[in-house]
């Protein structure tokens, strides 16, 4: 990543920023099938919103700023984000709720820290968590897989699925729309949420008789398949050398090792097996599109182990102790606090000097800048 | 310092000097209460009371008082008005304190009391320090009533609402429903929003000085006429 901050000898890196960015776009494409194929065009439809309003505020910034407009629209980093939140949030949410998120990450998040690279906290997460946390109940409305719905339903086709995002009024369309939020076999609590109200089941029980997991075994129908659709798309910026492995696999082992260790052999108060965790909720899409973001994260090797680590451990404890389902967002968030701190305790040495340790913070430069 | 010139005490209070948006004093209750215009009207208005109080009696014993013990007389003398002003507010806006609730016994520690007190009454005669106490009362009710009038209205879509606690049923009717009645958005209202609003606040403030300078730097470099040699060599002070 051109924004990796390391010491001499430099080495011309051939990435530029716009490669990175079209790299990244590209790889939430199998994401976005998987979310299409099971839960409808929703999730597109909030890619389309969330991308129009991210240009619209980036090129309004950018040029408050004095800043030449093209030149950051063109290196698709607004773009980037506004992907993420349109797969993050709820498909079929009201189209408010992206605008929303999406001004929130561009403007407050993203240009008031000072724009691309100044952000302390990842865009994308900050517009996520300012509408989980305004709009409890849009949030948390996410419509059901294709293959829950009763017999004689589908999942509403691309018009349907627009009247119902922009909530037009009009008598057979508002008919439609008001029966989509009401019916509940079109929308339900996401797996993780229906675990943690699982009323006393053994896990094995609510495994078979709770409907996400009776069409998806492991982590919910469709959620399993969005997940692994995200693992791909890591996998292949992973190999395009987009970012190293560290952050993605400690923060994967952190949280199997957590859902491991608190299992508690499938009991009625069980936290659910390691399986679901890693492959429900928005664990993959933050492992390998959230976490790797390389302004927001630790910059060393070992910085960005325990960074992910730490974040694996997070998204354990809130999903299993706290008040909302998943915690990615929340995770991500307080690690970005944390990121200069770790960064501070794990300065690699610097070629031709000695380790910069704990102990000796206040070497010798830091000593003569005192003294000048 | 008896040359104390009320322009500059009113200009200090009010905005140079701003103790929310320049001092940032007492940003506790500032953040904590301003989710709606009546809450931060009524606890502006408390802290205002108190503040002239205090200003006013620490101007009086300044002389008597030898510097060792002033903090303790200080802080005595605010706890004795925030109590005043508590059993006020019980006495005639009871459901308004209940909902201000522990941030007027709080006053007691709001920095920016102590803070006039120490920096000016202490130095300054009886009623140049009931003035400042005043300004700096209004300077800091006045960020509060914008900051809860916008919170308000973000956060919940209305303005003016309840204001019958604190103004009788005169006030009952003067909600405004700016927007939809099925309409908020809770993040203004919680402490996050605050703190984002107070930060845009206080740009605002910066952005409109650094303009007004600008002007002003730019009528007085006006350039003299006849003609002058720049001076290209050594450093220019």
């Amino acid at each position: 990543m051109a924004l990796l901050r390391t010491t001499s000898p430099h080495l011309h890196g051939p990435q530029t920023t716009q490669h990175v960015m079209q790299q990244l776009l590209l790889a939430t494409v199998p994401g976005l099938i998987a979310l299409s194929w099971h839960f409808g065009w929703g999730s597109l439809i909030n890619i389309v919103i969330a991308s129009c309003t991210a240009l619209a505020c980036e090129a309004t910034i950018v040029s408050l700023r004095k800043r030449p407009a093209w030149f950051y629209l063109r290196d698709c980093s607004a773009l980037v984000t506004a992907v993420l939140i349109g797969l993050a949030l709820p498909p079929l949410a009201p189209w408010w709720v992206v605008v929303v998120a999406t001004t929130f990450a561009i403007v407050i998040a993203k240009h008031l820290y000072g724009g691309m690279g100044y952000n302390p906290f990842n865009p994308a997460m900050v517009g996520y968590v300012v509408v989980l946390v305004s709009f409890p109940v849009e949030m948390t409305t996410w419509p059901v897989a294709q293959s829950m719905l009763p017999d004689g339903l589908s999942t509403p086709g691309l018009w349907e699925s627009i009247q119902v995002v922009f909530q037009f009024s009009g008598s057979a369309v508002d008919s439609y729309s008001s029966a989509y939020h009401s019916i509940d076999a079109y929308t339900a609590a996401t797996p993780l949420d229906s675990f943690k109200h699982n009323n006393g089941l053994l896990a094995e029980q609510f495994y078979d008789q709770d409907a996400w997991f009776v069409g998806g075994r492991w982590a919910g129908a469709g959620w399993e398949w969005v997940n692994l659709g995200f693992l791909t798309g890591g996998c292949y910026l992973l190999y395009q050398r987009i970012f190293t492995w560290h952050a993605p696999v400690a923060m994967l082992s952190a949280l199997s090792i957590m859902a491991w260790l608190n299992f508690d052999g499938g009991s009625s108060v069980s936290n659910g097996s390691a399986s679901m965790h890693l492959l429900s909720g928005a664990t993959m899409l933050g492992a390998f599109f959230i976490v790797t973001d390389p302004v927001t994260s630790a910059v060393s090797h070992t910085g960005r182990l325990i960074y992910g680590a730490l974040i694996g451990v997070l998204i354990f404890v809130i999903r299993a102790w706290g008040n909302y389902p998943d915690a990615v967002a929340f995770a991500v968030l307080l690690m970005n606090f944390a990121a200069p701190f770790i960064d501070y305790y794990t300065l690699p040495r610097t070629y031709g000097h000695e380790k910069y340790g704990l102990g000796k913070k206040a070497s010798t430069s830091q000593q003569s800048l005192d003294k000048d | 310092m008896s040359d104390v010139s009320y322009r500059e005490i009113s200009r200090n209070g009010l905005w140079d000097n701003n103790p929310a948006l320049v001092q940032l004093l007492g940003l506790c209750p500032l953040l904590a209460v301003t989710g709606s215009v009546v809450n931060a009207l009524g606890l502006g208005l408390a802290t205002m009371a108190v503040l002239v109080g205090s200003n006013a009696v620490v101007s009086l014993i300044r002389n008597r008082v030898t510097d060792a013990v002033r903090i303790p007389a200080f802080v005595m003398i605010i706890a004795t008005f925030t109590t005043c002003t508590e059993m006020l507010m019980k006495a005639y806006t009871y459901e308004l304190y209940q909902i201000l609730g522990i941030f007027i016994p709080l006053i007691v520690t709001n920095c920016t009391i102590l803070g006039r007190a120490e920096a000016f009454a202490s130095k300054n005669a009886l009623i140049p320090s009931i003035a400042d106490g005043l300004l700096m009362g209004l300077g800091f009710g006045a960020v509060l009533l914008v900051l809860g009038g916008i919170r308000e209205v973000l956060g919940s879509g209305t303005l003016f609402a309840n204001m019958d606690l604190l103004f009788g049923p005169v006030a009952a009717n003067w909600s405004i429903q700016v927007f939809g009645s099925g309409y908020s958005f809770l993040v203004a209202i919680l402490p996050p929003g605050a703190f984002i609003i107070t930060g845009l606040l206080i740009a605002v403030k910066n952005a409109l000085d650094t303009r007004a300078k600008q002007r002003r730097d730019a009528l007085k470099a006006r350039p003299v006429k006849g003609a002058k040699r720049v001076r290209t060599t050594g450093v220019v002070h």
